[in-house]
């Protein structure tokens, strides 16, 4: 049994001028100790189809699915106070400006204490020496010191060191990192990246890496999923989508990469898009 | 260094004084430390560095927006320096800039049209009849339709408002444009549009590109010399191809091995240490 399962799911948001479909049918599933990557441009549905499997979309979504389960439950019909209890336990989430995604009024620490607090049944001394724990997992120096500190008082690559600790803090099984590393640098990306798949490694969890850059996917895929426009493009394991790309788009993303270039010229999307028709 | 250098810069420093507060002194910080380099007419600069290590305050330095605290910057044969100097319509027709987010610098109540016109009106006598023809023949040199003229910057995609951006950055043929990561806000096709866009416009009017970036991908296609800064000083400089193949300054070695490899061969030798 897969650890997540979701067959034909489609999301379609209320506008003034009628319906949009954000996605239209698209099947996801993820194994446990598995990394499946969602890479497509903006618009194209990949981070819709996890914030609805996490319960964050907002009214006007309308959210349909043939299936959608989490260990073999069904995510579609609980309550949101039961859903409150899988979301950031059993499933977690990281998001792209980890900066925003942080209180600014509460020290990290106190921040970390919190899910601990409503998920688990550590006492207060517990739960301060877990914290101190998670932020040496995810390589905060000084941890002692650090836990005191405030988001603004960090830089952009140790709050999401910090944000990765919360979400791993009730050792999840599944981990959802919608583009964890866009608003880094390079050499931080990189820090970010291997603490990611080195955690994920450690644990046996699922990894779903949201990304719109070839380069993170082929540095943690197992798996990966095209997307275009609300719909799956291809689906296969990373070696064979880069060595040998089934479906015009993915060819042509992969082509547009600058370190690709053969010619004078980038070849672009819409290029391949008049010739090969999607 | 070369005689056809359009820009030249000599120990360049900047200096921004930090306010202190109760409990704490006042102090200085040095962005950029000491930075020569020549860029000849017609070719790419790209400057490489992580955030804080002064690469868009060099920018600033080179557009005029401030003013550098000592050393000399010198473009196409006019020395400029505005703390002394100030600024006139003749420095300001040879330099000019496009930001990284193209939602962010546009003003969203101003037509397309009169968003290119602008820079003429400020700086040239021309007629409203002439500008509006400029303007024209503009949208139409960056790949826009002449009925974008009327319309607002939310009508318009990202990659379409980047090349607002950048058209109005060559309305007034400047010699020199400097491009502040241009591309890192953009999809990876729209980047491709956009970077082919600097390419023809390069060869077209004979443009010279200072290009700030921290992808390397994009430095590697589209620069002829390569300068890594690192805390406010240049630990590299030299040709595409010096820098790229032999790099020197420990910081550019880990500059390129932070770099995520989207070939075969090294997600296949990542499958293989994964599996062992």
């Amino acid at each position: 049994m897969p650890l997540l399962e979701i067959r034909n799911l489609k999301v379609e948001f209320d506008t003034a001028k009628g319906a949009f479909k954000a996605l239209d049918g698209v099947d996801y599933t993820v194994d446990a100790g598995e990394v499946l990557s969602i890479v497509g441009e903006s618009g194209s549905g990949k981070s819709v189809a996890m914030l609805a499997v996490m319960g964050l979309l907002p009214d006007t979504a309308t959210i349909t699915a043939d299936v959608m389960e989490f260990e073999g439950g069904d995510l579609r019909t609980l309550s949101s106070r039961e859903r409150r209890k899988v979301i950031g336990k059993d499933i977690s989430m990281i998001f792209q400006e980890p900066i925003a995604s942080l209180n600014p009024c509460f020290t990290i620490g106190f921040q970390l204490a919190e899910t601990l607090k409503i998920h688990t049944d550590l006492s207060g001394p517990e739960r301060k020496a877990r914290v101190l724990e998670l932020m040496r997992a995810v390589g905060i120096p000084d941890p002692e010191g650090r836990v005191s500190a405030f988001p603004h008082q960090m830089s952009g690559g140790q709050c999401q060191r910090v944000m990765i600790a919360m979400a791993i803090a009730c050792s999840p099984k599944l981990l959802i990192a919608d583009e964890p590393t866009t608003a880094l640098d390079v050499t931080i990306q990189k820090q970010i990246l291997d603490l990611l798949v080195q955690l994920q490694q450690e644990s046996g969890m699922g990894l779903i890496m949201i990304t719109h850059d070839m380069g993170v996917v082929a540095e943690t895929a197992d798996r990966v999923i095209v997307q275009y426009k609300g719909r799956k493009m291809e689906e296969s394991d990373v070696l064979s989508l880069f060595e040998n790309p089934q479906h015009t788009y993915t060819k042509a993303l992969l082509s547009a990469l600058p370190e690709n270039a053969t010619g004078d010229r980038l070849p672009t999307v819409s290029d391949f898009a008049e010739a090969g028709g999607f | 260094m070369s005689d056809d250098a359009i820009l030249k810069v000599r120990d360049l420093y900047r200096t921004y004084d930090i306010s202190g507060g109760l409990f704490k002194k006042a102090s200085q910080l040095t962005a950029v430390k000491g930075v020569s380099f020549d860029v000849e007419r017609g070719s790419t600069l790209a400057v490489v560095g992580e955030s804080g290590c002064g690469k868009s305050t060099l920018a600033r330095m080179l557009t005029m927006i401030d003013a550098q605290t000592s050393g000399s910057i010198e473009v196409d044969g006019l020395p400029i320096d505005i703390s002394k100097t100030g600024i006139s319509k003749d420095m300001r027709q040879k330099v000019q800039i496009v930001f990284q987010n193209p939602y962010g610098s546009l003003n969203p109540r101003q037509k397309i049209g009169h968003v290119l016109e602008e820079p003429l009106l400020l700086n040239t006598d021309m007629s409203a009849a002439e500008r509006r023809d400029m303007a024209l023949a503009m949208l139409e040199k960056v790949g826009l339709q002449p009925e974008h003229y009327g319309r607002y910057p939310h009508m318009f995609s990202g990659g379409q408002r980047q090349r607002v951006a950048i058209a109005r950055a060559i309305m007034l043929k400047p010699k020199l444009l400097v491009l502040d990561e241009p591309v890192s806000a953009l999809d990876l096709s729209v980047q491709a549009q956009i970077l082919n866009l600097l390419k023809d416009l390069q060869d077209e009017m004979g443009l010279t590109y200072v290009f700030i970036s921290h992808d390397l991908s994009v430095v590697r296609y589209l620069a002829d010399k390569v300068m890594v800064m690192y805390f406010g000083e240049v630990v590299e400089y030299g040709t595409r191809e010096a820098v790229f193949e032999n790099p020197h300054h420990d910081y550019t070695k880990t500059l390129f091995a932070a770099t995520p490899q989207a070939d075969v061969d090294s997600i296949r030798k990542r499958l293989a240490a994964k599996a062992a």
